[in-house]
């Protein structure tokens, strides 16, 4: 690889999973009509539980996706996980020989691990005995499980990892994939997927206090509303292929879905601290590291997190970087619920469609913003107009900020 | 305790490791190897797990690295069977 090679990365595949739909042309449709994926959750009875709404992924078969040998194997998140990499490598149209098995990598994001699988041996652990726990619970559970299956199931064997920062992480994977490609592995599949929607993951979620309580579907999860009162969480998330814009171009990609323009990540001061969170300076960050100006960026997907002084925070830091109303701010997360890993993919996914249809799609039942938070939140109908930039912003609990840079990338260009 | 058969033991390879690619467990498979068969040391171990409970004899872990066929699997436990302790 010469010095001249073109090493900005591009996103040639993209497969999603989300609670308002399998696939992502039918997420998109349901994003822009304002379709939600939230209701009661049919897992378990929560009728007595103080949280009963989530974004619960429906009519997907795992038998139908995946061969026989991985199901015994695999928790329901390394499920989508693996069906979100299968059907980004197919966009992409990767043939076999366009690439050595060392020169693919993979970089995922997992917040919670393999829940409902854990779920399930430890009930046979305290009820059966020891000898009755599967085998297979040694790296199911584990949050790089996804990493190691989709490299295995594909043969990439190149730089491969996973990263766990709640929410953020997602957005650091694709960060780090990134950096992957700057240091000379042309193709790396990239993303995050979650789901915890068993009882114990279900606990799990609730103790975090952040969840809102709410029963209506469609006024749980009101991010940056005067009602906002927590957020609703969601299974799912997206698997990208990014691809050094040489290598792409080398192989005649079929799509160019955009590029990865900008990241960086940032942690929050500890609590008590007089200085700032650090949201705004991971914005600030990403933005300088994709040579791009506030004033160049049409649209923000933000975080989103739907508790009152979260919002509130990054209202602020979105406001202290563009300026008061300076840039459209939009959250179609809340038609999915919060999707931990899987959330900051399925935002960069969604960006590289509102740049390719030109509309920012809206942000779920949001209706009232507060005056002072100083935002233009795109609220009920999608916005319309050419996006050839997007910042995508993403926090996780315990401190977590990543921010990224999504671009256009004109097809005389790619 | 009834001697175990090969369609035991392929039942509870495809229940605790899933079916194989192909169609391979069908047919004759006794002198077949897991490896080519498509399970590995995992599934044998979880395979072997589950057997040890049905038929109820004691397999340790230092045995399964022996067991390179379905014959090796049948041999253990019913010698085991036909000789309690």
């Amino acid at each position: 690889m010469n010095e001249t090679a073109d090493m900005r990365t591009y996103v040639t595949g993209i497969g999603l999973l989300a609670p308002n739909g399998l696939g992502l042309e039918r997420y998109w449709e349901a994003t822009l009509e304002g379709r939600t994926g939230i209701d009661t959750l049919s897992r378990f009875d929560v009728s007595r539980y103080p949280v009963r709404l989530a974004g619960e992924i429906d009519g997907f078969d795992a038998a139908e996706h995946l061969p026989s040998r991985l199901l015994p194997q695999t928790d329901v998140s390394t499920r989508y996980a693996l069906v979100a990499a299968d059907w980004a490598l197919a966009d992409a149209k990767i043939d076999q020989d366009a690439y050595t098995d060392y020169e693919m990598g993979v970089v995922t994001s997992n917040a919670s691990g393999g829940f409902e699988f854990t779920h399930r041996e430890f009930d046979k652990l305290w009820t059966k005995g020891p000898e009755t726990v599967s085998v297979y619970e040694s790296f199911a559970w584990f949050y790089a499980v996804n990493t190691g299956q989709i490299s295995i199931r594909h043969k990439l064997r190149g730089p491969s990892s996973a990263l766990v920062a709640e929410q953020a992480g997602g957005l650091d994977a694709i960060g780090h994939a990134r950096r992957t490609i700057k240091r000379g592995t042309p193709m790396v599949v990239t993303g995050g997927v979650d789901s915890a929607l068993d009882p114990w993951g279900w606990v799990s979620q609730i103790s975090s206090g952040r969840l809102s309580t709410a029963t209506d579907p469609h006024r749980a999860y009101l991010p940056f509303d005067t009602h906002a009162r927590g957020y609703v969480p969601g299974e799912g998330g997206a698997m990208l292929v990014l691809e050094a814009a040489h290598a792409a171009r080398a192989r005649t990609a079929p799509r160019i879905h955009g590029e990865i323009a900008g990241y960086a990540t940032t942690f929050d001061p500890p609590a008590g601290s007089t200085r700032p969170p650090g949201l705004r300076r991971a914005a600030e960050l990403a933005l300088a590291d994709a040579g791009v100006r506030p004033a160049d960026v049409d649209v923000v997907f933000a975080d989103a997190c739907g508790v009152p002084e979260l919002d509130r925070a990054e209202a602020q830091a979105i406001s202290a970087v563009f300026g008061e109303r300076g840039v459209p701010v939009t959250a179609p997360k809340a038609l999915t619920g919060r999707l931990y890993s899987g959330g900051g993919p399925v935002d960069v996914a969604t960006a590289l469609l509102s740049i390719r249809d030109g509309v920012i799609p809206p942000t779920g039942g949001t209706t009232e913003v507060p005056e002072d938070y100083g935002i233009d939140l795109v609220r009920a109908v999608p916005r319309s107009g050419p996006v050839s930039t997007a910042l995508v912003l993403a926090r996780g609990r315990w401190g977590f900020n990543a921010a990224v840079v999504v671009r256009a990338v004109p097809e005389e260009t790619a | 305790m009834s001697k175990m058969t090969i369609d035991d033991l392929r039942r509870i390879l495809i229940s605790c490791a899933g079916e194989s690619e192909g169609d391979r467990l069908s047919g004759d498979i006794l002198d077949e190897e897991f490896e080519l068969l498509g399970y590995d040391s995992l599934a044998l171990m979880e395979t072997v797990a589950a057997v040890g409970s049905e038929f109820g004899v004691r397999i340790e872990d230092e045995q399964i690295a022996d067991l390179r066929t379905p014959r090796d699997v049948l041999d253990l436990v019913n010698d085991a069977i036909a000789q309690p302790n």
